[in-house]
């Protein structure tokens, strides 16, 4: 309740959530598991939240879990700036400011029921796919083959382990990945996620393709899957980029006459023909 | 900054002297038209206004003694000179108000969405509580061109996400517009059709010579209106040169002319995205964002928490931003998004052409204040010279 009108809701105003679970996964991604303290977060995948911290500042991120799992909701968290920083420091029991969710959640969960689903990740990229990813996984008998691309730049860099092993030991999914560099502990693919793509065995042409990653990967991944002849509508792509109000204001993150906060942040390529500033 | 100070232009110092203040700035080139239809909705929605309208002719010299009364009982800001320039501040006198003036400095967005402000308070590391505004005040001067920035501010404020920190203000504000008297140098509202409005003020004045016809069109404006003496019904001649006037600006606050209906604009820049002209401008652009600071449609902003010595209470706060200024969309990790200044320059102006237009039923985001050409440096910044060149390679159709 916003005090200035009685009614309407204060759009900048952070709710607390409190850390039931916390763990650094590698040197730099964090694992976080919250619990809204009053109203739990409902969402849908793809949606992301303003993660705040008094007197650090705010920042949007992605969640991660998938809303068919119950209790909290996870966020993977960077350390790259202040506030993520900050967040790094903090233990199981800690409080966190959270506004949202924010976005429109734009996976087509209803339009890929019985399609082959094909999620081509680069790094962090699996961070909000895994939202759905796990979201597919939990009503697995609706979805047709599922083929999961993950990309990393080394070794040193992977993380959620054990739900990828969990993953490429499903039959029901065809689960691939890769290195940017080669390393001793890395027995597997090397290059970069692109040269995946080959050996994807779901018929590209026919399948629903999500795309999520950093941002030089995306105009090479739909070089490739032109070539392919891909159609547009297939194609979703999850698109990062500066964010302050993440209610569609402030202005940072509008790409062309689209704003990625409420407007996406997950695009079906062939609406973004007459947005040339989206790749 | 030294670049700017070496000019030596009195114009230049002052924005500089807006840019130091303030640090950040905003984006949008201003103006508009079309039938207001989705304008009067808006207000309707947004301030529940009672359209009562009551026409009196008030003398000079009685208009003085009633904003004297307004000083006295309300919270006044007016239009008033420092030298040659003029701009909205804190009303102390009536001898002050300069309704005879030509352009701001700065828009008056800023009694709205001020250039720094407190959305949220807080303890460091605790939970946050809102702010608000909200504090009564009469605004006085507001010239047309102005007036309907307003009314599309209010519109992307309250639209979808209600923005309660802007709207509080705005609802809290009783605006007397007046009519434009001595068009500024670089005006072109009459190309824009926004020389005259219809609706979003309180009370419209027009200067008719030695007296002021006052139009008064809510009930916010009945009362205040109750504590001028020597009030008259305004006769069919004051309407007479009333109109006249509003010809006159309609036609006359035209420095430059655009060469096609504002309403085309869109659909020029359809087919404008890689005309040469957005790098040619952009090659002496020096990304100083003044054109955004100025520009009384941009509303683009900033937020970051800020905290007391001590590191125990803080407050989140928002400020002006500009697209024009690099770093607008840069994320973690140092990948800016739109990093050509030229890219830059272009979306500035696709934002008051099209994509603003496109959220606020087809009105055009520039209002023909020329705010933007007075303040540019390299002198690039004048819309009408754009979209004319693109009008003039490109066609109308």
């Amino acid at each position: 309740m916003c005090e200035c009108c009685g009614t309407k809701k204060d759009i900048y105003l952070p709710e607390m959530a409190t850390i039931n679970k916390i763990k650094l996964m590698n040197g730099t991604e964090l694992y976080l598991d919250l619990s809204m303290d009053n109203t739990p977060l409902k969402y849908t995948p793809g949606q992301f939240v303003e993660v705040s911290i008094a007197g650090i500042g705010e920042a949007p991120i992605s969640i991660s879990s998938s809303p068919t799992r119950k209790g909290g909701f996870e966020l993977v968290i960077r350390k790259i700036g202040s506030l993520t920083n900050k967040i790094h420091t903090l233990k199981s029991g800690d409080k966190l400011g959270v506004r949202g969710p924010c976005g429109q959640g734009s996976y087509p969960i209803e339009e890929a029921k019985g399609r082959n689903l094909i999620f081509i990740c680069g790094g962090i990229g699996l961070v909000p796919q895994r939202s759905f990813i796990n979201y597919v996984l939990d009503n697995r008998d609706d979805y047709g083959e599922v083929t999961i691309l993950q990309g990393t730049k080394c070794h040193s860099q992977r993380f959620f382990h054990s739900e990828l092993e969990g993953w490429s030991k499903r039959d029901d999914i065809h689960f691939l990945e890769t290195m940017d560099q080669a390393d001793d502990c890395w027995n597997g693919n090397v290059g970069v996620v692109t040269t995946l793509i080959p050996k994807i065995e779901s018929e590209l042409s026919s399948s629903l393709i999500f795309v999520c990653g950093p941002p030089i990967m995306y105009k090479f991944v739909l070089m490739a899957l032109e070539e392919d002849n891909v159609p547009h509508e297939n194609i979703f792509l999850n698109l990062e980029r500066r964010m302050k109000c993440g209610v569609g204001k402030c202005g940072h993150c509008q790409i062309n006459d689209k704003y990625v906060c409420v407007d996406g942040p997950v695009f079906r390529y062939s609406d973004l023909g007459s947005v040339p500033e989206a790749i | 900054m030294m670049i700017f100070a070496q000019q030596g232009d009195r114009a230049v110092d002052l924005r500089l002297g807006f840019v130091v203040l303030f640090e950040v700035c905003i984006v949008r080139l201003t103006a508009s038209i079309l039938p207001n239809v989705i304008k009067s909705v808006n207000i309707r929605k947004n301030f529940s206004r009672d359209y009562k309208m009551s026409t009196k002719k008030l003398r000079k010299d009685a208009f003085r003694s009633f904003v004297t009364k307004l000083i006295s009982t309300e919270k006044v800001y007016g239009i008033q000179a420092k030298d040659e320039v003029f701009d909205f501040a804190p009303l102390e006198s009536a001898e002050d108000l300069r309704l005879d003036y030509d352009i701001s400095l700065g828009a008056p967005k800023k009694y709205f969405q001020p250039p720094l402000e407190t959305l949220l308070n807080f303890e460091v590391g605790g939970a946050f509580k809102s702010e608000i505004d909200n504090e009564p005040f009469v605004l006085i001067g507001v010239h047309p061109y102005d007036m309907i920035a307003i009314n599309q501010m209010d519109e992307l404020f309250s639209q979808d996400n209600y923005d309660c920190h802007y709207m509080t203000r705005r609802k809290n504000a009783t605006i007397i517009a007046v009519d434009v008297i001595t068009p500024s140098k670089n005006i072109f509202a009459s190309s824009m059709g926004t020389a005259t409005v219809d609706e979003g003020f309180d009370i419209l004045v027009t200067d008719i010579g030695d007296s002021y016809i006052m139009e008064a069109v809510t009930d916010k404006a009945m009362s205040l209106l109750s504590k001028a003496k020597d009030l008259v019904d305004a006769t069919k001649d004051d309407l007479d040169a009333r109109r006249k006037i509003w010809d006159k600006n309609n036609k006359g606050l035209n420095k430059h002319e655009l060469k096609c209906k504002p309403s085309y604009l869109p659909r020029l820049l359809e087919k404008a995205y890689n005309h040469p002209v957005w790098e040619e401008k952009a090659k002496t652009c020096f990304a100083c964002g003044s054109c955004n600071q100025v520009c009384p449609t941009c509303y683009c902003f900033n937020v970051f928490d800020e905290v007391t010595w001590d590191m125990k209470k803080g407050e989140r706060k928002r400020s002006w931003d500009g697209c024009l200024l690099s770093g607008f969309t840069k994320v973690a990790g140092e990948h800016e998004f739109r990093n050509k200044q030229a890219d830059r320059f272009r979306h500035r102006l696709y934002r008051k052409g099209k994509y603003i237009p496109g959220k606020i039923g087809g009105q055009i985001a520039c209002v023909g204040c020329g705010r933007c050409i007075n303040n540019c440096l390299p002198g690039i910044a004048n819309p009408v010279d754009i979209y004319n060149r693109l009008v003039d390679d490109l066609g109308i159709g």
